[in-house]
């Protein structure tokens, strides 16, 4: 079908998502026509998925240096120093595209990409945390289908890290319409490494000698980049199941343990993945980011197929494959840890000295491209920016007459797919494996995993908020960055540094190519205010399907450090009695005018009464940092015995939730204040948090919240009876501890259950 | 008391083990590689947690073949204390050293979580440290832990005292809801006649310390290092003593 002989034209150059000047930029850099073989080296490079053409002037802008990030974007993953001589190595990817078309396989391949991204570099990963968003799965048309779709995603995850070793110990989940044609399939993974063993991708040294290690060579994945990841979807998009690649986690394992042990005999020079792009990109990367050249033999890539072109083999992205660079000489250590572990390794080039990447099939040339112009001269575009217009139906919320009884209100909450326990998921995922979970899913803002071999542990949390992006992709991103990173704070850790998956629609539209650049612009305003450095990341565009895009979508992980790991707070309450304080940063809110305005962006709105309008709450990045900073020194001090932030649902669902986590242990809240009852329960101002302590502990913590200028009002205790919420003396929610929790816990079992029961 | 711990190319908790015995327990231990044949030398021998083989076929089904388990069984035989764990138990199934089959589990999902087992005797050297009927807070982690064995086989392990855990309630009640993945007759873990090879499907050594949730898991741990210091005295396996 595709055949090395056939003359390259210019249907053919766009057949490959090439516009006409990317095509004469190619022949320009060449000095002659590419081959087709070239041709699909150049596409897949130059791809969106690859190259980030239309990105990269924006995320210039992000803030990525700071004394403890040892290396951020442009390699394989953002490093942080954590002390102790070790090194944090974590990124976030998407896996959009091949998790609509194949939901298990497309899932389960995302999880291994990101995986080798960070043992690529030394490190052992040591959690998985995953953002998925689905569209609804109850009471809509297609609900079954995107039951299908969210038990693929859900068995592939646990599928592939399960086996592979890695605990997936957080991550959230998100219903909209939107997602039900395109599902998020945000992966992030973390990994630790010994900061004077950390492995870059730089291929140096001529004659050193290229070995290929892992998965022979099929031809899955072919065009997964260019083709799935940067197009948005039409009808024919189940056709695209070929180009979705399949894993196999035991193999992944296998590779993680050999390349950690040939790591160890210091014979590796550089080292890096083949994920997007196979072996075209980890050849141009390696040998671009080195000053180098490189070349290549493919008759001696390992391969499971026979009669495969060079094109397809150096655009297959068949999984569990790994490219290094070792040193001439010694490379017979290498491979000989490698057959130990049952793996290919077989040398298949060289590195040299002329900045090339050379390809040749039987002795044969059938590419010559500099490296260089593959990997950094890709083209980049500075698209048209134009504001979205307003959304013409503004329906906005109607609060509830006073006096309104509001438990079966908060029941609905409760129940909803978006607010219920997510227990069903997380426990198809191993997350107790290395015995390092110290905060569990469920447990609290944010997972906690100790070091092995320190006092420390470490926090992580992905967080996001495409409705809020939707409404206004400024604040909304903003928020996302606060949140993971209170998040982070209310398990009592200092947030470190960030990773970002930017999911968005397709960026020649100028309305999503404003909103790109207003959520940059939001992070990096955040990211700045925050002390949280942007330390890579990825971004998927082209989130579209039949022309309808999803709500612009960042997805920020946040990572945090404990000086002293048995410091780590939960969000279950502890004891009985104990006093219930709401922490906040913001500066006494005087009560605005349009309070709807607010309220109709929340979940409360949507889901009661349909209501998605308004504007995500305001935010203000300094109270938002007095929280923070506040929260870590209390928890310094050992002064609090449980912390959860207020978010989703606002402070009925946060008390809620601490409840749930809670065994026997329950609550009475009273609030006071001017606004309706619905906001002062259920809206979702930013800056806050809900913490539990001793009674002998209260003044102590006034003391110190003083200094970090926040406040702290009492607002209940921690009890053994009825779950109680009373407003301005009146009782509003009532309700049977067990009723509660029974709503909570089961609602998303009951719904995702019931489909397998009929099928 | 020297451990070992076997390595499979898939296993995933043998770091996990291998922490426990060594940075919890304080005992010497060291990891076993699946290709030797020869595990001499260990007074315990833990098969840990995993994917032996990749499992892709039937769990521990290619396991049971390998060089390793060829010296496993030997070291049963003559005695040697041998603890397996989730995919472990899974393989000492299929190598024939403990009786019984593992099925899916019912709900065909994976399951992880916390879960409570009663200690069914304490006459074996992983339980002599034990209350009778003591309640062990546990993880499990596993998609194929439902126990199954035909009639005459569950009437000869509970004629022999050989099933070690039931899943039951935190109060220890046997009750179907307390038994995650099916298991027949809320079957935990099992040993053989002899009671020197325990299976079991929950994770002790993911329940060491209290950080982690639960610090049960240890009962099981010390009583394999007791049984040791019991059987060089005349003190009878299953009679508790102080240590």
């Amino acid at each position: 079908m595709l055949d090395a002989e056939v003359r390259v034209t210019p249907e053919i150059a766009r057949e490959h998502g090439l516009t006409a000047e990317e095509y004469s930029r190619v022949r320009a850099i060449l000095g002659r026509e590419p081959n087709l073989t070239e041709l699909g080296i150049f596409s897949v490079m130059w791809s969106e998925h690859c190259s980030y053409k239309s990105s990269k002037v924006h995320l210039a802008r992000l803030p990525t240096r700071a004394p403890q990030v040892l290396e951020g974007p442009g390699e394989n993953a953002g490093v942080v120093d954590i002390g102790d001589g070790l090194a944090a190595v974590f990124k976030i990817e998407s896996h959009n595209h091949p998790s609509y078309v194949e939901p298990f396989q497309g899932a389960a391949t995302g999880v291994g990409g990101i995986l080798r991204d960070i043992f690529t570099m030394g490190a052992r990963p040591i959690a998985v945390l995953d953002a998925l968003r689905f569209g609804p799965i109850v009471a809509a048309a297609d609900a079954s289908r995107n039951r299908r779709i969210l038990d693929g995603v859900v068995s592939g995850i646990a599928f592939y890290g399960n086996c592979f070793g890695v605990p997936t110990v957080g991550g959230e989940v998100g219903f909209e319409s939107c997602y039900a044609t395109n599902p998020l399939v945000n992966v992030l993974a973390l990994g630790i490494a010994r900061k004077d063993e950390l492995f870059l991708a730089r291929a140096r040294g001529a004659g050193n000698p290229v070995i290929y290690v892992g998965a022979k060579t099929g031809r899955d994945g072919i065009h997964g980049a260019s083709l799935l990841a940067s197009a948005e979807f039409s009808e024919e998009s189940q056709q695209k199941r070929p180009n979705v690649q399949v894993g196999d986690p035991f193999l992944e394992k296998l590779l993680l343990e050999a390349c950690l042990e040939a790591m160890q005999t210091g014979v590796i020079v550089a080292i890096q993945d083949m994920g997007a792009a196979g072996l075209t990109c980890s050849t141009s990367e390696m040998a671009s980011r080195g000053g180098t050249g490189m070349e290549i033999e493919l008759n001696r890539v390992p391969q499971r197929e026979t009669g495969m072109t060079p094109y397809e083999i150096m655009l297959s992205e068949s999984q569990e494959r790994m490219l290094l660079v070792a040193k001439r000489g010694r490379e017979r250590q290498v491979l000989d840890i490698f057959r130990k572990w049952g793996l290919d390794a077989v040398e298949i080039g060289r590195v040299t000295e002329d900045g090339l990447l050379r390809v040749r099939e039987n002795g044969h040339m059938v590419a010559e491209i500099p490296a260089h112009s593959l990997a950094e001269e890709g083209p980049s575009y500075e698209r048209p920016l134009a504001p979205l217009a307003e959304p013409q139906n503004q329906q906005r919320f109607t609060f509830a007459p006073e006096g309104k009884d509001l438990t079966e209100c908060f029941l609905r909450l409760l129940a909803s797919p978006a607010i219920a326990s997510k227990r069903w998921i997380f426990e198809q995922y191993d997350h107790m494996v290395r015995t390092n979970t110290l905060v569990a899913p469920g447990a609290g803002d944010a997972a906690v995993l100790r070091v092995k071999g320190t006092r420390r542990a470490l926090s992580l949390a992905v967080d996001g908020n495409g409705r809020w992006c939707w409404l206004d992709p400024r604040v909304g991103a903003m928020h996302a960055v606060a949140e993971a990173a209170r998040n982070v704070a209310s398990t009592g850790a200092r947030p470190l540094a960030a990773t970002n998956c930017l999911n968005f629609g397709n960026p020649e539209k100028p309305e999503v190519m404003w909103q790109f650049s207003e959520a940059v612009d939001g992070i990096a305003e955040a990211c700045r205010a925050l002390g949280t450095p942007m330390t890579g990341g990825n971004v998927s565009f082209y989130n579209e399907t039949l022309g309808k895009s999803i709500y612009p979508t960042p997805t920020i992980g946040v990572l945090g450090l404990l000086d002293d790991a048995s410091r780590a707070l939960g969000m279950a309450f502890r004891g009985e009695g104990d006093a219930l304080v709401l922490l906040d940063g913001y500066p006494p809110r005087p009560s605005p005018g349009d309070q709807a305005e607010e309220f109709s962006s929340s979940e409360y709105a949507k889901t009661i009464q349909g209501v998605v309008a308004g504007a995500p709450p305001a935010i203000d990045l300094a109270a938002e940092k007095r929280l923070i900073d506040g929260l870590v020194a209390l928890a310094g001090e050992g002064l609090l015995r449980s912390a959860h932030d207020v978010s989703e649902g606002g402070l009925a669902v946060t008390l809620g939730e601490c409840y749930f986590a809670s065994g026997d242990l329950s609550a009475d809240m009273s609030l006071e204040g001017q606004e309706p009852a619905e906001v002062a329960l259920f809206g979702e101002c930013g800056g806050r948090a809900l913490v539990s302590v001793a009674r002998e502990q209260l003044a102590p913590l006034r003391s110190i919240a003083a200094q970090y200028h926040l406040g702290t009002r009492e607002v209940g205790r921690v009890t053994r009876g009825e779950f109680r919420i009373h407003y301005n003396g009146r009782t509003v929610v009532s309700a049977a501890a067990e009723s509660l929790l029974g709503t909570w816990a089961e609602a998303l079992e009951r719904a995702l259950e019931t489909e397998r029961a009929q099928t | 008391m020297r451990f070992g711990v076997v390595v499979f190319p898939g296993s995933n908790c043998d770091h996990d083990a291998y922490y426990a015995i060594g940075a919890v327990l304080g005992q010497p231990v060291e990891f076993i590689w699946h290709q030797s044949e020869r595990v001499d030398g260990f007074d315990a021998v833990i098969l840990p947690g995993g994917f032996a083989y990749g499992d892709y076929l039937r769990t521990g089904a290619i396991a049971r073949f390998s060089p390793v388990m060829r010296g496993v069984e030997r070291f049963a035989r003559s005695g040697g204390l041998v603890l397996g764990i989730c995919n472990g138990f899974q393989i000492l199934l299929e190598a024939g050293l403990l009786p019984g089959a593992m099925l899916r589990n019912q709900g065909l999902r994976f399951i992880c979580r916390h879960v409570y087992v009663r200690v069914e005797t304490t006459r074996t050297p992983f339980t002599c440290a034990a209350r009778p009927a003591q309640v062990l807070k546990l993880p499990i982690a596993h998609s194929e832990g439902n126990y199954f064995c035909d009639p005459a086989t569950l009437l000869e392990l509970e004629g022999h005292d050989q099933i070690v855990f039931r899943y039951t309630t935190p109060a220890g009640r046997e009750d179907p809801a307390a038994n995650a993945n099916g298991s027949l007759a809320n079957i935990a873990g099992i040993s053989n006649r002899e009671g020197n090879v325990v299976g079991l499907m929950p994770h002790p050594e993911r329940a060491s310390e209290a950080g982690l949730g639960s610090a049960d898991g240890l009962v099981i741990l010390r009583s394999m290092v007791e049984s040791r210091v019991l059987r060089s005295s005349p003190v009878r396996v299953g009679e508790r003593v102080p240590v």
